[in-house]
């Protein structure tokens, strides 16, 4: 297999470990004085747009950003719970630069790009730092050290955490060095905006086109270099673990002009969320996978065993991540987690009213650490209901805040009933094509964090979505960006009167026209509900070729459907979230067409992407690394039309294996 | 439909910044006790929609308490009746069938309202740019454990970051003042030794862009800390005063 002639990954020559370091010394500058003159825009202000705005802003760059929610610190980043990942090493158990990124690599079942994954191992610790200097209160042990544990698919303990609260943290410390750019008047800040195009240029990627959500005016903006910030697309999937406003608008627009889109099919299930309760579910809500490093995940041994969960004795539970997997046990990764769960529920293990649910159990965690706290304060005789007290003290400062949304959505105490957890959409590794320079297959159109396909492969490891969104803001783009802005310091000031402005906003203005003109009978709303149930049924957890012919086709039907039923209320000129939602939905409707078909194309199962047809004896992803190593690139070419363009993985530094966590 | 309560809703609607506004009354049948709060909104706007009727606009996002984007005032009441809960977790098997739910936006000066429940709290991220932050760039930073910080400092500057920006310690108050959101702030930075060096000016500044922002002086009655969905504690209201009088003291920017 060859790369696409279409595809440049421009991967810099030389030693990985040597790569990043001999890049930043050599990429082109632009002086201080023309950063000035050079004007960026920022899309999306979760961790990744936050953190590059205001650090473009720090150096010079004229910035502007814009975000949907009334303000930047609403992005989605927030409610990131676990932790970041960095090879600091601090807790002394062989962690390395090298081990952070072997571990990225093989947790993303081998189809992530090498340089790019070592060096945001080779950044992590700065993040920290960073993040530290900034005035973000992560956890600290009494010596006043920072304190870590674990995550899925490692065997050290190199995640930094704020109780179940990390991404709040951390992206209210990017909020707030934002906010500072702001009150400088070094970044322009458009809240309740919404991007609806992009505008090239000669080839060029040269400004956007947005909708003030609040007046529905539509503006044009110019920019030197565009970034898109925006995040992920598991809304797709109509019920997921993302906020309700997380759309794929942003990045679809920009595949539209030109942008590919890799590895779309690449889905992360996160296999410990609240269950679904009732059709009237609007989304799903995440418990955090470092309950995994004290909670013990089981069933019961009995097929439909009714008992409640604590009545159902230590020898009559099927501890079945243990059991399988006894080097990594309850901390597997998140497929494998996932898929293991749905192993057991669909041979008639699963618990609770709907039966699709396992238990996430503390009982053991809360002795231990009881037992520890005795301990600690010399107490050696102390009984099993004061041993059960101080135990939940302890579980209750690591994870209070998540016990407590588990009780308020469930109605049930998890301190002293097991959780009931089941699967759920929670992340996409595929998004926009970037290059080593994290620019999109458009010059001057940039993405990063999860708007962009390149750290995590198959399959992301816990705690790291926080880290790469992080990196590409504060680390990598402030460098990269350089690479191409230092050949437009002649550019001058992008003109919006251009023809170029003129057309697109007038095709954004007549999809408005046209949604608004339609007035059929069936909501924006209930179009998703259906895509989200064709996407889970049929490009869910498990696909096959049949499932995914039978999608594509669906969703067919349900694009045209949508462009002559929806009905939207109100107007075009003044505050209207049914219009915002029926824009957005229609793009995933789009989104999910391909999604189905990247599914299709890849005729093999590799982390989050498991095709029946292709399964180890055990039930394990069976991978075809001789056909199917490389990242898929898709080029919109018309409607229900995509090319397909490859760029091939290269190892030389990983030996590839099946990947095994026994 | 799945469930089986029944309610009566007075809703706020408003059609933007200068129309007046006032309640309307709707009937919600088939609710489930499942459903948060927001959901039975859905359900609701469905059924406007269903009518020809224009949906009820609200700000929402994440839907899992953190985001702070969901503001309703719930029966006089910000986020409605639970503590420590906001409207985005609260659930409907916390009222009862044949209730009446009066639904209002956030009431502030400061925060006109946008659209029905939708309000406009740019004053919050003004505040915060005045002074909400560490003036470190990117890339200047020591090693993160070359300063250790106790424990307990730690903890506290924690608990006072963990304020969402929601905005319904305003809400609450009878004078509107936002001393809660902004003692927060104040609070986390002077906690933690990241924060020293600008102290002061910090304290000076964040508190001159509240005033100018025309939210209402503290008196002291703790509604703010009362009904905060992260329960705040006013423990901060009373370190920013400290922070305050002693930068006003040794001020160099009079």
């Amino acid at each position: 297999m060859a790369t696409s002639s279409r595809l440049d990954a421009k991967i810099p020559q030389g030693q990985l470990e040597s790569k990043w370091s001999k890049y930043r010394s050599s990429v082109p500058l632009v002086n201080p004085a023309n950063k000035r003159n050079l004007e960026i825009i920022v899309v999306g202000t979760g961790l990744a747009g936050a953190s590059a705005a205001a650090t473009l802003a720090e150096l010079g760059y004229k910035v502007k950003a814009f975000c949907f929610q009334d303000s930047p610190r609403r992005a989605h980043s927030i409610a990131a719970q676990g932790g970041i990942n960095a090879a600091k090493n601090y807790q002394n158990d062989g962690d390395s630069v090298y081990r952070l990124f072997y571990d990225t690599i093989k947790g993303g079942d081998y189809r992530a790009r090498e340089a790019n994954v070592h060096r945001l191992a080779e950044v992590s610790g700065n993040i920290i730092d960073q993040c530290v200097a900034a005035g973000v209160p992560f956890a600290r042990e009494y010596g006043g050290l920072l304190s870590n544990r674990s995550f899925g698919g490692t065997q050290v303990q190199r995640t930094f955490y704020a109780a179940g609260q990390t991404g709040q943290q951390l992206l209210l410390g990017a909020y707030s060095g934002l906010q500072r750019q702001v009150g400088m008047g070094t970044v322009k800040m458009y809240n309740r905006h919404e991007m609806l195009d992009v505008v090239n240029i000669d080839g060029k990627c040269r400004g956007i086109i947005a909708r003030n959500l609040i007046t529905g005016e539509i503006e044009r903006h110019g920019g030197h270099a565009v970034l898109l910030c925006t995040g992920g697309y598991g809304n797709v999937f109509y019920l997921s673990t993302n906020a309700m406003g997380s759309n794929v608008t942003a990045a679809w627009k920009a595949h539209k002009r030109g942008a590919f889109f890799g590895n779309p099919c690449f889905t992360q299930i996160h296999p410990t969320c609240i269950p679904v309760s009732g059709e009237h579910q609007s989304k799903l809500t995440l418990m955090s996978e470092s309950l995994r490093n004290d909670g013990r995940i089981w069933v019961p041994k009995k097929q439909n065993d009714n008992r409640p969960g604590n009545e159902i004795p230590e020898n009559e539970r099927d501890y079945y991540l243990e059991r399988r997997y006894p080097a990594f046990g309850n901390l597997v990764p998140r497929d494998i987690a996932s898929r293991a769960a749905k192993e057991r529920c669909d041979a008639g293990y699963g618990v609770g009213s709907s039966k699709l649910a396992v238990y996430l159990d503390f009982a053991a965690a809360v002795e231990r650490y009881g037992r520890g706290e005795a301990n600690k304060n010399n107490i050696h005789n102390a009984s099993d209901a004061d041993i059960t007290l101080w135990g939940k003290a302890v579980v209750k400062e690591k994870y209070g805040n998540l016990f407590d949304m588990y009780k308020q959505i469930t109605g049930e105490d998890p301190y002293e009933v097991p959780m009931r957890i089941y699967p759920a959409v929670h992340y996409t590794m595929g998004g926009l094509w970037v290059d080593y320079n994290l620019m999109t297959t458009v010059p001057g159109l940039y993405s990063l964090g999860e708007a962009n396909f390149s750290d995590h492969g198959a399959n992301r490891l816990g705690a790291s979505a926080l880290m790469q969104g992080l990196a590409d803001g504060y680390f990598v783009i402030p460098y990269t960006i350089g690479n191409y802005l230092a050949s437009e310091i002649r550019t001058g000031k992008i003109s919006t009167d251009h023809e170029a402005f003129v057309k697109a906003e007038a095709e954004v203005k007549e999809r408005i026209d046209t949604l608004l003109r339609i007035q059929g009978k069936t909501s924006p709303e209930l179009f998703h509900r259906r895509l989200g149930k064709i996407m889970w049924d049929k490009c869910g957890m498990a696909r096959n070729a049949q499932g995914l012919k039978e999608a594509i086709e669906e969703i067919r039907q349900l694009r045209r459907d949508f462009w002559s039923d929806v009905k939207v209320m109100g107007t075009a000129n003044y505050f209207n979230p049914e219009l915002d939602k029926a824009n957005r939905v229609a793009d995933f409707i789009e989104l999910g067409e391909l999604m189905c078909i990247d599914a299709l194309d890849r005729n093999e199962s590799c982390g989050g992407h498991f095709r029946e047809e292709y399964q180890t004896e055990e039930g394990e992803a069976l991978r075809d690394d001789e056909n199917y190593m490389y990242v898929s690139a898709w080029e919109h070419k018309g409607p229900e039309n995509w090319e397909l363009h490859k760029e091939e993985l290269v190892y030389e530094n990983i030996k590839i294996a099946q990947r095994s966590y026994k | 439909m799945e469930g089986n309560m029944s309610l009566s809703l007075k809703v706020w609607r408003q059609s933007n910044k200068e129309a007046a506004g006032g309640f309307e009354d709707y009937k919600l049948d088939h609710v489930s006790p499942d459903m948060s709060f927001l959901e039975m909104f859905d359900v609701l706007n469905e059924q406007l929609i269903e009518e020809g009727k224009e949906p009820v606009a609200f700000d929402h996002d994440c839907r899992e308490g953190i985001c702070g984007m969901c503001s309703m005032y719930i029966n006089g009441r910000p986020h409605g009746p639970l503590r420590g809960v906001t409207t985005c977790q609260l659930h409907m098997r916390s009222f009862k069938d044949g209730d009446t739910i009066v639904v209002e936006p956030w009431r502030a000066q400061a925060f006109p309202v946008i659209k029905d429940l939708v309000v406009d709290r740019d004053a919050f991220d003004r505040v915060i740019s005045a002074g909400g932050f560490v003036s470190v760039n990117t890339g200047n930073a020591q090693d993160a454990n070359a300063l250790p910080i106790a424990k307990e400092a730690a903890d506290d500057a924690f608990a006072a970051a963990a304020c969402i920006g929601c905005g319904a310690c305003v809400a609450a108050c009878k004078n509107a003042s936002a001393m809660l959101f902004v003692s927060a702030k104040i609070s986390q930075l002077a906690l933690l030794p990241q924060g020293q060096a600008e102290r002061s000016i910090r304290a000076e500044k964040m508190v001159a862009q509240m005033d100018a922002e025309g939210f209402g002086a503290c008196t002291n009655t703790g509604a703010c800390s009362a009904e905060c969905p992260k329960e705040i504690s006013l423990e901060n209201i009373a370190r920013m005063n400290r922070e305050y009088i002693g930068a006003k003291f040794s001020s160099s920017a009079v």
